[in-house]
């Protein structure tokens, strides 16, 4: 599904160059639910953003799903994390202006341009599934912290991608809420057998993982399938 | 392209104090302009129109030397039968034509028995004066039912004033004619003739028959042949018709006639090209306030949504809907400036037509102005707001559109 070949991330910080990421290699099956950890600074973000298509190694192969993603351009880019990506934020990012309803159909309208009513018994199913129809007339400011990490789900899974990104998507929860999207995530990965890739300090996500790549300064020092 | 329309007007309606300020400057940029355009065209209009329908027609023919000596009003550059004929010729078959005049111009002696000062006077035939300047009469104050006839004198208001003359008075003209006998006539004032600017405006007026008799004329002889063309919006096309009658040549091979719109004529020509040029000043000023603005508000709005820019580039929206989505944003902020703007300033120029602006211009007063919005004038200040407000929402648009969505994500 994901396969990573000697990628490596340099910054330019003014005179020096900084290596976020030396000689990546890693192999991602479908289905997978991965936590990524290792201290801050480790490079857990900079790995989930090359992978989902975000970002461009400095050097390196990324391959997702047969397709060479670090051969396409910005536009080629954008379409491909549209049709197989999904990125869930630690601080939600949902778009203030839309109801939460408009956010979750936002993809389906502007990047894979369904007919309106796909989009809609689309937009519904995932409603129900992340427990949030009856809030679906609100916008952003009128729902807790949980529910506009649902609502952002929602929105990641609402164009069924292969993969979900989450780049620590229960630090700004509280722990009953945060084990509460967990289970959701982990019942999605069961019914639509959805890769989900994590990076994360948490503890809740780390013990639910099934496996673990623990990084340490851009390398994977660590990597071992967990029993749930 | 009916959503990013819908998600723009809810972006712009989200920083909806903004929006309206920015609209608002727009609005009034537009207000401005296009109730300065209708009443300086309404201005000109009126002017030209006073100027053109009252004294100097749309065209002069001369003999060719004429202008350069109008000022000493020589008898020796009229134009003879011969020379008569062959503008008549032109004139009767051309289609631009609709009416014309002949006058003789002279300078006279004016004198009320008691004082005597110096007056320049046209000799016209009243009822081809009265068709083709159909305004002349509006200037007569204290006239006849007819506009002048044998034996009577107009006389400029100035003249009357500083001699105390009136209507009814008689007085004498005495002339020198071209051969510099020294003849005079007895006239009665029958009106006193309202000044207009530019030349002749101050001019008095009697028959053209008088003047036959007081220069001693026995043949056709004129000093001026005034033309009224039938559209004076094809004052170019009328002249290109008379082109033939410059080519004309004497025997010692120079022309004979010269040919002038009354544009080469009247001053106040000079002041319409300076109307002209205001009203640019007025459009760039207007493109200024519109490009400034909704830079201004663009850039804002870029920085204030990085984050949310990043969001969208991530979840896969394409550079282009991104560009789109702020060119949209700019569209609509130029459109609703343009549309309210233009609605408003019908309605000013509404109020402003029926109570009628009273003003004086020079010697002239109570003229009015009734302006009334041209649908050309709304189309084109409406085009430009609306090119420039996308051409100012280019740059911020592709500055949204540019960053890597990770380094977009990273704002706060």
């Amino acid at each position: 599904m994901i396969e990573t070949t000697h990628v490596s991330k340099v910054y330019k910080m003014g005179e020096l160059d900084l290596e976020v990421i030396k000689d990546l290699n890693l192999t991602i099956g479908s289905g997978e639910f991965i936590a990524i950890v290792g201290p801050s600074g480790s490079g857990k973000s900079t790995v989930l953003n090359i992978l989902g298509g975000l970002d461009i190694p400095t050097s390196g192969e990324v391959i997702v799903d047969t397709e060479k993603i670090t051969n396409l351009n910005t536009t080629q880019l954008a379409h491909f994390r549209g049709e197989k990506i999904g990125f869930i934020f630690q601080s939600f990012n949902l778009i203030p202006v839309l109801s939460v309803y408009e956010n979750i159909e936002y993809p389906l309208i502007m990047i894979q341009s369904l007919p309106p009513q796909e989009r809609k018994k689309r937009v519904l199913e995932v409603l129900k599934e992340v427990d949030m129809f009856d809030q679906k007339e609100k916008y952003p400011d009128q729902i807790s912290g949980g529910q506009k990490q649902r609502v952002a789900i929602a929105r990641a899974l609402v164009t069924n991608p292969k993969i979900v990104f989450a780049d620590e998507p229960t630090a700004n929860l509280d722990s009953k809420t945060a084990h509460r999207i967990i289970e959701l995530m982990h019942k999605i990965k069961q019914d639509y057998n959805t890769t989900f890739v994590f990076a994360t300090h948490d503890e809740k996500i780390v013990s639910s993982a099934e496996r673990l790549i623990t990084l340490v300064d851009g390398q994977i020092t660590d990597d071992k399938k967990v029993a749930v | 392209m009916t959503n990013i329309i819908k998600i723009a007007f809810r972006n712009l309606k989200r920083s909806g104090r903004r929006t309206l300020l920015t609209a608002a400057l727009i609005t009034i940029g537009v207000i401005f302009v296009l109730v300065y355009s209708a009443l300086s065209s309404n201005f000109k209009a009126y002017m030209v129109g006073e100027i053109t329908d009252s004294m100097m027609g749309h065209i002069q023919i001369h003999k060719k030397g004429y202008i350069a000596s109008v000022d000493n009003l020589p008898l020796d550059k009229n134009l003879n039968g011969k020379q008569i004929d062959k503008v008549l010729e032109l004139l009767d078959d051309n289609p631009y034509v609709e009416n014309y005049t002949f006058r003789i111009k002279l300078g006279a002696m004016f004198s009320n028995y008691v004082s005597s000062t110096n007056i320049r006077l046209n000799a016209i035939n009243p009822d081809t004066e009265r068709i083709t300047l159909p305004l002349f009469e509006k200037r007569i104050m204290q006239s006849e039912p007819h506009l002048l006839k044998q034996g009577e004198v107009l006389i400029p208001e100035l003249l009357a004033k500083g001699m105390k003359v009136k209507k009814g008075d008689t007085a004498v003209l005495v002339v020198n004619n071209q051969q510099g006998s020294v003849n005079g006539l007895n006239l009665i004032v029958s009106g006193i003739v309202e000044p207009i600017s530019g030349p002749g405006g101050r001019d008095g007026y009697f028959h053209i028959e008088d003047a036959k008799k007081i220069l001693r004329i026995k043949d056709v002889e004129v000093s001026e042949i005034v033309i009224r063309i039938k559209d004076v919006t094809k004052l170019q096309e009328a002249m290109k018709s008379m082109q033939s009658l410059k080519e004309i040549r004497n025997k010692k091979g120079k022309p004979v006639f010269e040919v002038h719109p009354w544009t080469k004529l009247s001053p106040f020509y000079n002041i319409i090209k300076m109307l002209n040029v205001m009203d640019i000043s007025i459009k760039i000023i207007l493109i200024s306030i519109v490009l400034i603005s909704i830079l201004n508000v663009m850039i804002m709005s870029v920085y204030e949504r990085i984050k949310e820019i990043g969001t969208i580039a991530a979840m896969g929206t394409p550079p282009s809907t991104i560009v789109k989505l702020f060119l949209t944003e700019g569209f609509m902020l130029g459109v609703f400036g343009a549309a309210v703007g233009s609605i408003i300033s019908f309605i000013i120029i509404k109020v402003i037509d029926t109570i009628g602006i009273h003003f004086a211009f020079g010697r002239q007063s109570e003229l009015i102005l009734h302006p009334s919005l041209q649908m050309s004038d709304i189309i084109s200040v409406s085009i430009i707001v609306i090119v420039i407000a996308l051409i100012a929402s280019i740059s911020p648009a592709f500055k949204a559109a540019k960053p890597n969505p990770v380094d977009a994500l990273r704002q706060n």
